[in-house]
C-alpha cells in the first residue's frame, strides 16, 4: 500500500494530533507497512478476510472507546489514544517527587525509559503470535470473536508503545520500533524478550489461562507504568488498562465456563469424585485436576515475568520516578522508600523464609504480591462456581517456589505445595503438578471447531450474556469462504 | 586558608589571561639583538589569590600567565630573537616551584587546572625551540626545586652554578607527598634520559643534586663557577643563536590587546563569542568566518598582523577556552558552533598553506596547533553542532574532530531558507595541527583503517553534506530537523547527569587514540596520577603533607599501598 495515502485522522483514531506531527508521521511512514505485513504474516491465521464483530476505540471519552461493528481485521483502526492530560500532574514518587510530571523524556533517564517501553511493547505482539492458530479450533463464534478482539487490541497496544518510541526516543526509538516487528514469539534466532511470551499457546484452555494469568501480569505492569512521572507513558498505560480489563474478563469467564461445563457434566453423569479423571474425560469435558495443572503452569510462568525478587533495576526505575507501585497514589507512606524494608521470600539455609530487604530493591516482589492477591480473587470466583454445582474441588495457586525459571527459586524443584524435592523426586512427581503430554493430547482431542451461530463445543458452557448484549445466536464472525 | 574561602586578590572577579609586559609583576623581558632574557623576579605580594606570599620565586597561576604571555610575544613580536635566557632575578634562588601555601589552599579543580596550564606553558617553551628556532638556556643560579626545576627542564640547555649549594631537586615526594606533576618525572627520564635508578634517588632526596653529579646524572648540562658564569652564558647564547634556523626578516607584529566584553553570561570578542547557560551547564562557543578575502601575499599578511583572521580567532578562542576552564568550573559541555562562509575560511587556510615559509604564517600555524591542543586537553565534554549557516571548514573543522561528539543537520530546518550545512576539508586537516601524541585528529580518528583517511583526503576542498560526512566518518550523527532538537537535548541532559570525574577520565582516554609522546604522557600522568594523589588524605588531609608543610609537624600517612 502507498502509505502516503493513509489518512491518519480517520484510519488511525488518535488524540495526539497525528496529522500535524511530522516526526511521528515520518516514522510511521516506514513502520506502518511493516506492521501490516506483520499482521498478515503473524496475525490470526485463516480469518483475515472474515468480518468480525469488533469493538474499536475511536476516542477516549466514554462514548467513543467502544464502538461495535463488523470489521475485517487488517482494516481494524488501530488507534493512538492516551488518557486525557491531567492539569498540573506531578511526579508522585522517588527522588523527583513533587516536581512537575515530565512531558518530554528527561535526558538522563532516556535509556531507562526506552527499556521500559520496549519491554512492555515486546509483549503486545507476542501474544498475537502465540495465539494465531487458535481461530481454527474456536469452540464457538462468540469465543472466536473474543480471541480476535484480544488480538486486535494487543495490536493496538503495540501501536501505543510504538507511538511513544517514535515520538520521544528519536532514532533509537525508531530502531526499537522496527525490532518489535522483527522479533517473533518462540523464534530461535530472535525470540520475544520474556520467557512466557515464547511459550506455545496450543489450545483454548491455554488461551484462557494465558489471558487470565499473563495478561494480568500485563495489567500489573501497566498499573505501575501508569504511575510514571513521564506523563505520556502514564497516559498511554491508563488507557490501555481499560482494554486489558476485557482480556482478563475473557480469561476468567473462559475458564469459568469450562469448569462449569465439567461440573454440570459430572453431575448429569453422577460422578462425585473429581479425581476420576478417565470417567470425566469420557464425558468430553476437561477434568478439574488437569485444569489445576494448567493453573500451576500459567501462574508460575507469569510469576517469572516479574523478574528477580530483589532488583536494582526496579529500584532505579522507582527512584527515578519512572515506574511506580500498584496504586501508588493510594498508598500511605513517603513514596520514596529509602529507609523502608519489605519482606521477600528467600531460600535461606535450606528453608524458605521471609527476609526483610530494602523496600526499593524489593519492588518486583511487592508488585508480584499484588498480582498474587489479584489472581486469588479470580480463583475464589472459580471455586464458587464449582461449589455451587456441588462438586468437591478447590482450585489454588501453587507455591511461589513452584516451577520457577527466574529469581530466588530457579535452581530447585518444589511441589505446588511448596515442598522442596530432589531432581529425581521431581521427575517422578512432575506430571502430578504440570500438564503431561497425555493431558495435552487429551485437550487437543477436544479442539474441534464449532462455527454455527449460537452453538458451543461440548467442553465449554455458553456465556451468560452476549457481547454488546447480542442474543445467543448472534453471528459474531462472518467467516469468509 | 581553607579551599572554600579562596578569594582572588585585589577584588578581581575572575582570572584573566590577558596581560602584557607593561603589566608584568613577576617577569622582565629584555631583548638585545638575537638574544632575549626572561628574568623571573616574583613579587611576593603579587599572588593571584589572597592568603599567601610568593616567597623565594615560588609561583602561582598568575606568574605562569605572565610567562606564557612573554613566550607568545617572543614568537610574534620579536622575530629576530633566536636564543632566550631563562634567569632568576633573585639572589641564590632560581625558583622554589609552585607555592605550597597556594596549593594547600586551592580547590582540587584549581590545582589541576593550574598544573595543566603550566604544563602547556612548558610545552610551549619546547615548541618555540622546535618550531620557531627560539632556543632556551636556563641559568640556575641557586635552588631550583620542584616546579622550579621542571621549568628548567623545559629549556634546551641547563647551566647550574657550581657554588657548593645551588642544586636542582624534585622534593615533591619527600616533602609534600605529591608528584612533580608538571612534566618533571617524564622530562627527567624521557627528555634528559636520566637513568631510572638515579631518577629514583633524585626524586626522593629533598636536597637534590648539585655540582658534578648533577652533570654526570644528566640532570643539568653543565656546571659553572660564579666567576665564569656570565661569560659562559653569553657564549652559550651566541652558540644557540648561531645554530638557530629562525629566519625572520623585519619587524615583529604587535599582539594588541583583545577586545573583549564580559556581560552577564556572555563573553564577546570580535570573531568568537561564548554564551553560558548555567541551568543547562553548557557554554556555546561560536566562531565567525572572516568577512573579507585574505591578503594576497605574505607581506600583506604580516601587515595585517594581529588582525589577520586566523591569528585573531586563535587568540580569542584561546582566551575563551582558558576563561571557561578556570572561571566556569560547573560548565559540563562546551558546544562549538560557527557562522559564515566556509569558502572564506578555506581561502585563509590556502594562505596558511601557501605561505608557510613566512615566519609569521609559520607562527600562526603553530599557534593554531597549540590552541587546538589546549582544546584537546580541556576536561569538559566537547560537542560540535554543524547547522545551516555554519562554516566548519579546514582549520575550523579541526574543532569538529577535536569534539567528543559531532552532530550535523541533514538538510535545512523548516522555515529556514539557509542552505544545508557543509563540512569542508583543507590541507590544514592533514598535518599542520598534530595532537599532543603526534597524530593529526583525522589520523587519530581513523586508526582502525588508514584507508579511510585517504578516502577523506580525496574529498579535500569539496562541500560535504551531512549524510556524506557521516558516511565518511567525519561526524558522529547526521540528523534531520525532526530528530535534531530532541536528540541534542537528550544528549546534553544525559551528559550533564554523569559524574564529571568519570567523564574527565573517559574523554581523556578516548581522545588520544594511538601512540604516546613525551607530551601526551605528561598530560596523561597529570590526569591520572596527580589527580588521584592530590585527592588523597596523605597529601591534602588534615594531617597530610600539604597541610602540615611548614608547621614543623610531621605529616601522618595511611601506610596502605594502593
Ligand atoms: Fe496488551
Ligand atoms: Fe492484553
Amino acid at each position: 500500500m502507498n502509505i502516503m495515502n493513509v489518512d491518519y485522522t480517520t484510519k488511525i483514531p488518535n488524540n495526539v494530533n497525528l496529522t500535524e506531527d511530522r516526526q511521528v508521521l515520518k516514522a510511521l511512514e516506514g513502520w506502518h507497512p511493516g506492521y501490516l505485513d506483520w499482521w498478515n504474516d503473524m496475525g490470526p491465521e485463516g480469518f483475515q478476510e472474515s468480518l468480525v464483530y469488533l469493538r474499536t476505540a475511536v476516542s477516549v471519552d466514554p462514548k467513543g472507546w467502544a464502538k461495535f461493528d463488523y470489521v475485517r481485521m487488517p482494516e481494524y483502526r488501530w488507534g493512538v489514544l492516551l488518557a486525557p492530560q491531567e492539569e498540573g500532574r506531578l511526579v508522585n514518587f522517588g527522588q523527583h517527587m513533587g516536581e512537575k510530571a515530565w512531558q518530554e523524556v528527561p535526558g538522563e533517564y532516556r535509556a531507562m525509559l526506552r527499556r521500559l517501553v520496549v519491554i512492555q511493547g515486546d509483549t503486545e505482539p507476542a501474544s498475537v503470535e502465540q495465539q494465531r492458530h487458535l481461530g481454527k479450533t474456536a469452540p464457538s463464534l462468540y469465543d472466536m470473536r473474543n480471541l480476535f478482539q484480544v488480538n486486535v487490541e494487543e495490536g493496538r497496544h503495540l501501536w501505543a508503545m510504538v507511538y511513544l518510541l517514535q515520538k520521544y526516543f528519536g532514532r533509537d526509538g525508531r530502531e526499537e520500533a522496527d525490532d518489535l516487528l522483527r522479533r517473533r514469539s518462540g523464534d530461535a534466532d530472535s525470540p520475544r524478550m520474556l520467557g512466557a511470551f515464547n511459550e506455545a499457546t496450543p489450545d483454548w484452555l491455554s488461551f484462557f489461562m494465558f489471558t487470565f494469568f499473563t495478561d494480568r501480569d500485563g495489567k500489573m505492569q501497566l498499573e505501575s507504568l501508569a504511575q510514571s512521572g513521564f506523563d505520556p507513558l502514564s497516559r498511554t498505560c491508563r488507557f490501555m488498562l481499560t482494554e486489558e480489563a476485557h482480556h482478563m474478563f475473557v480469561g476468567e469467564t473462559g475458564v469459568g465456563r469450562i469448569l462449569r461445563r465439567t461440573c454440570e457434566a459430572m453431575r448429569e453423569a453422577g460422578i462425585d469424585d473429581p479425581h476420576e479423571v478417565e470417567r470425566v474425560r469420557a464425558l468430553g469435558v476437561i477434568d478439574l485436576p488437569t485444569m489445576q495443572k494448567k493453573v500451576n503452569l500459567h501462574y508460575s510462568l507469569s510469576l517469572d515475568l516479574f523478574g528477580s525478587e530483589v532488583s536494582t533495576n526496579a529500584a532505579n526505575f522507582y527512584n527515578a520516578g519512572l515506574k511506580g507501585r500498584f496504586q501508588e497514589t493510594r498508598l500511605r507512606d513517603d513514596h520514596r522508600l529509602t529507609g523502608d524494608t519489605y519482606p521477600v521470600l528467600k531460600w535461606v539455609d535450606g528453608a524458605i523464609k521471609l527476609v526483610d530487604e530494602p523496600a526499593l530493591t524489593a519492588l518486583n516482589m511487592r508488585l508480584r504480591d499484588d498480582y498474587t492477591n489479584d489472581c486469588n480473587k479470580g480463583i475464589e470466583r472459580w471455586n464458587k462456581i464449582v461449589k455451587a454445582l456441588g462438586v468437591d474441588f478447590e482450585f489454588a495457586l501453587p507455591h511461589t517456589a513452584f516451577h520457577r525459571q527466574i529469581g530466588e527459586f530457579k535452581n530447585m524443584h518444589a511441589t505446588a505445595g511448596g515442598e522442596i524435592v530432589s531432581d529425581a523426586q521431581w521427575k517422578k512427581v512432575r506430571d502430578d503438578f504440570l500438564p503431561s503430554t497425555e493431558d495435552g493430547d487429551f485437550i487437543a482431542s477436544l479442539m474441534t471447531p464449532v462455527s454455527e451461530p449460537g452453538e458451543f463445543a461440548s467442553w465449554i458452557a455458553p456465556p451468560k450474556v452476549g457481547i454488546d448484549n447480542k442474543p445467543g445466536d448472534f453471528e459474531y464472525v462472518k467467516i469468509s469462504e | 586558608m581553607a579551599a572554600e574561602d579562596k578569594k582572588l586578590a585585589n577584588g578581581a572577579t575572575h582570572i584573566d589571561f590577558q596581560t602584557d609586559p607593561s603589566r608584568y609583576r613577576h617577569w622582565k623581558l629584555a631583548v638585545d639583538g638575537e638574544i632575549a632574557t626572561l628574568t623571573m623576579d616574583v613579587d611576593e605580594n603579587g599572588g593571584l589569590f589572597d592568603g599567601y606570599q610568593l616567597k623565594l620565586n615560588s609561583y602561582d597561576l598568575g606568574v605562569d600567565i605572565e610567562l606564557a604571555d612573554a613566550l607568545q610575544r617572543l614568537r610574534f613580536e620579536h622575530p629576530q630573537v633566536k636564543a632566550v635566557l631563562l634567569r632568576s632575578g633573585k639572589n641564590r634562588v632560581f625558583c622554589a616551584g609552585a607555592n605550597i601555601r597556594m596549593l594547600a589552599g586551592a580547590t582540587h579543580a584549581h590545582k589541576v587546572n593550574f598544573c595543566k596550564f603550566t604544563n602547556e606553558t612548558r610545552n610551549g617553551i619546547e615548541d618555540s625551540s622546535a618550531n620557531s628556532g627560539q632556543h632556551f638556556i636556563c641559568v640556575v643560579n641557586g635552588t631550583a626545586a620542584g616546579g622550579g626545576y621542571e621549568l628548567a627542564l623545559a629549556a634546551d640547555h641547563i647551566v647550574l652554578v657550581d657554588d657548593g649549594s645551588a642544586a636542582v631537586s624534585l622534593p615533591e615526594v619527600p616533602l609534600l607527598a605529591v608528584l612533580p606533576g608538571t612534566g618533571g618525572l617524564t622530562r627527567v627520564t624521557d627528555k634528559r634520559k636520566v637513568r631510572r635508578d638515579h631518577a629514583d634517588y633524585f626524586c626522593t632526596f629533598e636536597e637534590g643534586v648539585k655540582g658534578k653529579r648533577a652533570v654526570q646524572w644528566r640532570l643539568v648540562d653543565e656546571v659553572v663557577p660564579n666567576s665564569k658564569l656570565e661569560a659562559r652564558v653569553a657564549d652559550r647564547a651566541r652558540a644557540f643563536a648561531a645554530a638557530s634556523k629562525r629566519d625572520a626578516q623585519g619587524e615583529g607584529i604587535k599582539l594588541t590587546p583583545l577586545m573583549r566584553t564580559i556581560e552577564g553570561d556572555s563573553i564577546r570578542y570580535r570573531f568568537v563569542g561564548a554564551d553560558i547557560d548555567r541551568a543547562a551547564r553548557t557554554a556555546t562557543i561560536s566562531i565567525k568566518a572572516p568577512e573579507v578575502p585574505p591578503p594576497a601575499d605574505p607581506e600583506a599578511v604580516v601587515v595585517q598582523g594581529a588582525a589577520f583572521w586566523p591569528l585573531q580567532v586563535a587568540r580569542e578562542l584561546d582566551d575563551a577556552i582558558l576563561h571557561l576552564r578556570l572561571n566556569e568550573l560547573e560548565i559540563a559541555v562546551l558546544v562549538f558552533k560557527s557562522e559564515g562562509d566556509p569558502a572564506q575560511v578555506l581561502a585563509y587556510d590556502a594562505v596558511l598553506d601557501a605561505c608557510k615559509d613566512n615566519w609569521f604564517v609559520n607562527e600562526v600555524r603553530h599557534f593554531w596547533k597549540r590552541v587546538l591542543k589546549r582544546v584537546d586537553v580541556t576536561s569538559r565534554t566537547l560537542v560540535a553542532l554543524i547547522e545551516p549557516g555554519s562554516c566548519f571548514a579546514g582549520s575550523l573543522a579541526e574543532l569538529v574532530f577535536a569534539a567528543d561528539r559531532a552532530y550535523m543537520l541533514i538538510g535545512s530546518r523548516q522555515g529556514d531558507n539557509r542552505a544545508p550545512p557543509k563540512l569542508m576539508l583543507s590541507a590544514m586537516n592533514f598535518g599542520p595541527y598534530p595532537m599532543s601524541h603526534g597524530l593529526t585528529r583525522l589520523q587519530s580518528r581513523f586508526q582502525a583503517d588508514p584507508s579511510e583517511l585517504d578516502r577523506v583526503k580525496a574529498r579535500l576542498g569539496q562541500p560535504l553534506d551531512a549524510e556524506t560526512a557521516e558516511e565518511l566518518g567525519l561526524v558522529t550523527f547526521a540528523l534531520d530537523d525532526i530528530d535534531w532538537d530532541d536528540e541534542v537535548r537528550v544528549f546534553f541532559e544525559a551528559r550533564t547527569s554523569f559524574s564529571p570525574d568519570s567523564l574527565t577520565g573517559l574523554e581523556a582516554n578516548l581522545r588520544f587514540v594511538g601512540p604516546e609522546t613525551m607530551e601526551s604522557k605528561i598530560f596523561a600522568r597529570l590526569t591520572a596520577w596527580q589527580n588521584w594523589i592530590f585527592q588523597r588524605p596523605n597529601a591534602v588531609g588534615e594531617a597530610g603533607a600539604l597541610q602540615r608543610y611548614g608547621t614543623g609537624e610531621r605529616p601522618q600517612f595511611d601506610m596502605t599501598r594502593v
